[in-house]
């Protein structure tokens, strides 16, 4: 159902190529299909947003490429190429050789995701002579400069310390020098700022950006705070009950959506530099009950353009160029969301100065 | 929105009468619904010898709220936002400091009367809502207290109106909260508040718990019931633009200290404090081009723990722009122009 727009295999860049994954919950109450078949590429050193509310399944997603799944959660069809290589197939030794190495993770809370009965310095040494195999003094170097990387003042007093005594975004600081410290080519940042007050959320985003620049890694980030993703992203997927429902060009995303679903989010957030306001238009009814789903495409029940067809199949994949694409049976039989789009297009003066209709944006 | 226009003028014209500590006397005979009067919460530490440890969770705040508006409050975790607003509420005492309801001292008077008139809606609907009651019970419970309703029936029909008012069916009054999803949790919450028609409600982060496609919903709601019920509110969240969207006059707390108070656009267009000018430029906008051309504001540091304020401005550690002055005296909270207050020593 869904279309292989990447071009399977993809050019020699291609870092990351998930291709029709699912992943389903087996639960006491039944089965859950948290991923329903998605397929995206990542190249190298690029960066994509993935965004979605609670139970979209972006987190889920991510879980499976790091093999992070916990029963009853499992896998049930798709692959994943990392360099040419599918890490479903991975056995236990070759995956714990990945995570961390070769991909590594930062999680929402930082609290919950370091060992408190170790010191830092204990936590990332591990890190390191788990991968790296360097002389424990040798770790203890690499660990104080990347610590210092991380924007992370008198490192080595930090190494001798525990979690607790840190704050929430020393913290992060930490957790990210920790997935940093054997200079992975994939970085899985799962909502890394959510926890975080604005202005330290300001300073992990400028440090992530100055990392990534630095180290030319690869970045999916979770989010569901569409600013943080109009800031630091090149790529967008935006997804809802299990699916991607488009997929873009940062740019395309926010100045021509396409998708009812992510029109609507667009619409419904105020902007804190708008000099005046409209009111906000909701995007009706409640999210998907992931246990009973609607047939068809997952968003008609709430959206504003629902057709009979939308009610019983789901949609294929339109291509827009430049690799924007969105599942909507709109797009697909040629009507324009067009009055939609054009109140978002109008909110954004920048997309109307660079003139409406190119479909190559940049 | 050319009814907040007129609303936001006929502000700014009462705000100009409140006087330079801050918003404690008004002239003119138009008393405000709330006032603060150097307002203080310290948090005693367990374990800490006898009145030598406080977290100073609000340290001499004066604000008046008025009739019918918004006043939204934000800040940092920590910035005593959520304790400034339970204590206008009395359900922290104050340390020291004085409340007015309509001119009158609620300070030490029984609150029951009060309780009618002053309600809360909370950040977490699933934390805040009795599991072992049902909906109906929920809701009733305030009517019952202070007896709003003559006849079972009288009663019966006053909870299905109020969940009808805010968007529930009143079949639904026989379920318990977790049958409910977030968005409708909250809605139950916003009911429970309304059920004993208060005039003013503190509104405790009350979308940030919900998923982004419901935040607009409830906010939508809150705004009509303003509209149709003449209700006054305490906006209080972290997220500066539906703060900003939301309220009338925006207050920005800062280390138990309010820093700043303007009419929300004036605090946009041209704000004052150090500190609120971060806070605002900070926030993300989803507008990947106007991204591109700015430059992130990063403040250094970490916000200082409220148990050792740091002396003179509370901001100082963090201030791009502080001199020797700001670490030794607190910078006094003055009006610079009609209704903008700031407390700054380098304006």
């Amino acid at each position: 159902m869904i279309t292989d727009y990447n071009g399977a295999g993809g050019g020699g860049d291609v870092l990351l190529s998930v291709r029709d994954l699912k992943v389903s919950f087996f639960t006491p109450a039944g089965e859950v299909k948290a991923v329903g078949g998605i397929s995206y590429e990542l190249r190298r050193g690029e960066v994509i947003g993935i965004v979605g509310e609670s139970g979209s399944g972006k987190s889920v997603e991510a879980y499976s490429i790091m093999g992070l799944l916990q029963s009853p959660g499992r896998v049930v069809g798709g692959s994943i190429w990392l360099d040419g290589e599918n890490v479903l197939e991975y056995d236990k030794r070759q995956m714990q050789t990945l995570r961390g190495g070769k991909v590594s993770m930062i999680f929402q809370n930082p609290m919950t995701s370091l060992n408190p009965v170790f010191t830092v310095g204990n936590q990332i040494r591990e890190a390191l002579l788990a991968h790296r195999a360097a002389g424990r003094a040798e770790a203890d170097a690499r660990a104080v400069e990347m610590l210092d990387l991380a924007g992370i003042n008198n490192p080595e007093k930090r190494m001798r310390q525990y979690p607790h005594e840190l704050s929430g975004g020393m913290r992060q600081r930490v957790m990210i020098a920790l997935a940093l410290i054997c200079e992975p080519d994939l970085l899985i940042a799962d909502e890394p700022t959510t926890a975080l007050d604005v202005t330290i959320q300001a300073q992990i985003l400028s440090l992530m950006e100055r990392i990534q620049k630095k180290t030319k890694m690869a970045i999916i980030f979770i989010t569901h705070n569409l600013g943080v993703v109009a800031d630091i992203c090149s790529r967008v997927a935006v997804m809802y009950a299990g699916y991607i429902v488009e997929t873009g060009p940062v740019d395309e995303i926010f100045y021509r959506p396409r998708h009812p679903y992510t029109i609507g989010l667009l619409r419904s957030m105020p902007r804190v530099d708008a000099d005046e306001f409209e009111r906000l238009i909701p995007i009706d009814g409640t999210p998907v009950d992931m246990l009973n789903p609607p047939s068809g495409c997952p968003f008609a029940p709430r959206c504003r353009s629902c057709m009979k067809i939308c009610l019983r199949l789901y949609p294929p994949s339109a291509d827009f160029g430049g690799g924007h694409i969105a599942s909507c049976w709109l797009s697909e039989r040629g009507k324009s969301v067009s009055a939609a789009a054009a109140a978002v297009a109008a909110a954004h003066a920048p997309a109307a100065a660079k003139g409406e209709g190119g479909d190559a944006y940049e | 929105m050319s009814e907040s226009a007129v609303k936001v003028g006929a502000d700014a014209a009462a705000a100009s009468a409140v006087d330079a500590k801050g918003g404690a006397a008004v002239k003119g005979g138009a008393v405000p619904l709330i006032e603060l009067v150097n307002l203080k919460k310290y948090f005693v530490i367990k374990g800490a010898k006898q009145g030598s440890r406080h977290v100073h969770a609000v340290d001499d705040v004066s604000l008046s709220i008025r009739q019918g508006e918004t006043l939204g409050l934000v800040g940092e975790s920590g910035c005593g936002k959520t304790t400034l607003g339970r204590t206008a509420l009395r359900l922290y005492e104050p340390t020291a400091g004085r409340i007015l309801y309509r001119g009158e001292d609620i300070t030490d008077a029984k609150m029951l009367p009060y309780r009618r008139k002053m309600q809360i809606i909370f950040q977490d609907p699933s934390a805040s809502l009795d599991p072992r009651m049902t909906v109906g019970e929920i809701v009733g419970e305030a009517i019952d207290i202070h007896g709003l309703a003559e006849s079972k029936a009288a009663r019966r029909e006053r909870i299905s109106a109020l969940l009808d008012r805010v968007g529930l069916n009143s079949e639904q009054a026989n379920r318990y909260p977790h049958e409910f999803s977030g968005g409708q949790q909250q809605r139950i919450g916003i009911a429970r508040a309304l059920a004993v028609e208060p005039e003013f409600i503190v509104c405790d982060e009350p979308i940030s718990a919900l998923d982004v496609s419901i935040q607009s919903q409830i906010v939508n709601m809150l705004d009509d019931m303003q509209d149709q019920l003449g209700l006054t509110y305490l906006f209080i969240a972290h997220d500066i633009s539906v703060v900003r969207y939301i309220s009338d006059r925006i207050g920005v707390m800062y280390l138990g200290k309010l820093v700043e108070l303007a009419e929300s656009g004036e605090i946009h267009k041209n704000p004052l404090h150090p500190y609120t000018r971060t806070l605002f430029a900070a926030a993300p906008v989803p507008d990947p081009e106007k991204n591109r051309g700015r430059t992130r504001a990063v403040l250094e540091g970490d916000i200082p723990s409220p148990i050792n304020p740091p002396p003179g401005c509370r901001f100082h550690t963090r201030c791009p722009n502080a001199e020797p002055r700001c670490s030794a005296a607190e910078p006094e909270f003055r009006e610079y122009s009609p209704g903008h207050y700031a407390a700054c020593h380098l304006l």
